[in-house]
């Protein structure tokens, strides 16, 4: 028996693995930090030019031809694309987490046995489809066939309402839209949002669960009281996931929002998202647009920064108040 | 009058049969005791009795009778059986809410119209609690200890003013002080409220119960298969002191079989 509780053996793997782990997480940051400092650096020039608030209120984008930093001779302002992306996701979410959460727990509560692993299966390979896949479908399917008509009626039923001056279903209806853009982006969004929901709502504790049902709730009583509010912040993560997917989604976006530069408030008009304008305009680019694409890139990250930090604070909120075990 | 008729009981998990042959009577205002080795279906009969067995996908067969009404008939509506009948768990299950939410949450539900700090109250004194707890009513009831956590459970349950108790095993997760203090509890709550209580502590069943039900498994070596069955049921006084069936008696005695 040794003496000494003291290290007998060499470890020599110890150290590489800890030298390792520690590059590993701190690439993170690097690679962050190195994009944030790049993009806005490029789109520095443009901001200046135009006045970063000019820039996020400006409805009006000219692209100009400048090869240098300065003496730039178009107009930037984004609002085109904030307004279409904003709009896009907003309708994507709000349609896609009731459907979600009702999809959920019919497959966790409602849905025969046997049937419940297969359709998660399903729930989950659907999240995995690529995007174009449901931008085609989109396009040449669900637009002429399902879209139109139902945008067609919203416009004849619709049509005079009138917010303080926005008027949501104004026509003429051109098919491509926010509208259809943000239903397709809820289709494409809520297996994802379903997959993560089933899985959170799945790990519930199943004694609270009973508990509720020995004081006579329903199945439907126990989801809503006792496991949704449980499962608060994994639907809020859940629903960021699908969120900050609809606000960076391109291509399936680029197919079906009609992809314009005027802007319009209806709904039923075509528009252009700041992540479809990017991807349809760069390659093309002069110097100066590639500046002023940058700035739009920029302002999408400042999104997704506020998307998630948003998400935090809603967690952290209501989160201990509803009694959120996660918190 | 009983408060349970139970005629011919059944319960069945898929293939396999739990228990079979359960007939018994459980008085009214009485604490009955369902005792017997691990396995032998008490718990599954319990759960019979406010159809908890429903939410473990269990075919029952037989008849309940609960004042005059078979709970597993068809016009029955499974969540107004488990109203009246409540139900506390072996390990403490509270909500990850406050103290005073826990106990709400059953009237709540229920849609109680009168006033619910007051019912929080009654419910909490009741149980012993309202002293330790009154002035940290907003704190949750899971930074309770464990045996405030499952006197804080059944107040729960009595704040729906249920009119029988079920426990299983309610002791078994708790400290020796902690479970004299739920038998304590036990015998007040009695005047109020029929209860039939699962535990495995036969000191337990003597103390606080007049009915005692014994149950064991049979074993059919032939076909490998392993049912519970009631064996003996008597006043506890009877099975504790004169047991008619040589199988209770060895079990009392520890002499297990
Ligand atoms: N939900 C269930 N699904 C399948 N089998 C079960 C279930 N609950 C209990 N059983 C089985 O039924 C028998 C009786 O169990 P139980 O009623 O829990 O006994 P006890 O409470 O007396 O220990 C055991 O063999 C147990 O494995
Ligand atoms: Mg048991």
């Amino acid at each position: 028996m040794s003496a000494t509780l003291s290290r007998q053996r060499k470890r020599i793997a110890d150290p590489a693995f800890r030298w390792f782990v520690t590059l590993a997480g701190a690439s993170v940051f690097v690679i962050l930090a190195g994009m944030v400092i790049r993009t806005t650096n490029d789109a520095w020039p443009i901001f200046q030019y135009q006045g970063f608030f000019s820039f996020l209120t400006g409805d009006q984008w000219l692209a100009g031809s400048s090869r240098t930093d300065s003496d730039f001779t178009g107009t930037y302002g984004a609002w085109p694309f904030i307004y279409g992306t904003l709009v896009t996701a907003l309708i994507a979410i709000v349609i896609a987490l009731p459907l979600a959460l009702c999809v959920a727990f019919y497959i966790n509560q409602l849905a025969p046995k046997r049937l419940r692993n297969p359709l998660s299966y399903s729930v989950e390979m659907l999240a995995a489809v690529p995007s174009i896949i449901f931008g085609m479908w989109g396009f040449f399917w669900l637009l002429p066939n399902v879209l139109r008509p139902f945008l067609e009626w919203l416009e004849s039923t619709f049509g005079w309402i009138n917010l303080a001056g926005w008027k949501p279903f104004e026509g003429p209806v051109f098919g491509s839209s926010y509208l259809a853009a943000g239903i397709v982006l809820a289709i494409m969004i809520l297996p994802i949002i379903t997959a993560i929901v089933r899985e959170v709502i799945a790990v519930n504790p199943v004694d609270q669960q009973h508990a509720a049902y020995a004081l006579g709730a329903t199945r439907f009583e126990v989801m809503r009281k006792v496991v949704l509010p449980s499962s608060f912040s994994g639907i809020v993560a859940a629903s960021m996931l699908g969120l900050g997917r609809a606000v960076g989604e391109t291509v399936a976006v680029m197919m079906l929002i009609g992809s314009t530069k005027s802007w319009d408030g209806s709904l039923l008009s075509a528009g252009d998202s700041m992540a479809a304008h990017i991807a349809a305009r760069f390659g093309e680019a002069t110097p100066e647009t590639t500046k002023a694409l940058m700035a739009i890139g920029v302002v999408l990250f400042l999104f997704t920064m506020i998307i998630n930090i948003g998400a935090r604070l809603l967690v952290w909120r209501i989160g201990r108040v509803s009694g959120d075990a996660a918190v | 009058m009983s408060v349970f008729d139970v005629q011919g009981l059944g319960v069945a998990y898929g293939s396999f049969t739990a228990v079979k042959d359960i007939s018994l009577e459980i008085p009214r205002n009485k604490v009955t005791a369902l005792i017997g080795p691990s396995g032998c279906g008490k718990s599954t009969v319990l759960r019979c009795l406010n159809r908890m067995n429903d939410l473990m996908d269990a075919t029952v067969s037989g008849k309940i009778i609960y004042n005059g009404e078979d709970i597993y008939g068809p016009e029955v509506d499974a969540a107004e059986v488990r109203r009246r009948i409540g139900m506390v768990f072996q390990r403490p299950n509270p909500f990850p809410k406050s103290i005073y939410e826990n106990v709400a949450f059953g009237p709540r539900l229920n849609g109680f119209k009168g006033d619910l700090d007051q019912l929080v109250e009654e419910s909490l004194r009741s149980v012993a609690l309202w002293d330790e707890v009154k002035d940290k009513l907003d704190d949750p009831g899971t930074a309770l200890s464990g045996g405030q956590q499952q006197r804080l459970c059944i107040a729960r349950a009595i704040a729906v003013q249920p009119d029988v108790l079920l426990m299983d095993e309610p002791c078994s997760a708790l400290d020796p002080i902690a479970t004299l203090k739920i038998e304590d509890l036990i015998r007040q709550l009695e005047s109020s409220y029929s209860i039939v209580i699962v535990t495995h502590n036969m000191q337990q069943a003597a103390r606080v119960s007049e009915m005692t039900a014994f149950f064991s498994v049979d074993i059919d070596d032939e076909h490998g298969m392993r049912t519970g069955a009631l064996v003996e049921y008597d006043t506890t006084e009877k099975i504790f002191n004169n047991p008619g069936n040589t199988r209770t008696e060895d079990y009392i005695s520890g002499r297990f079989g």
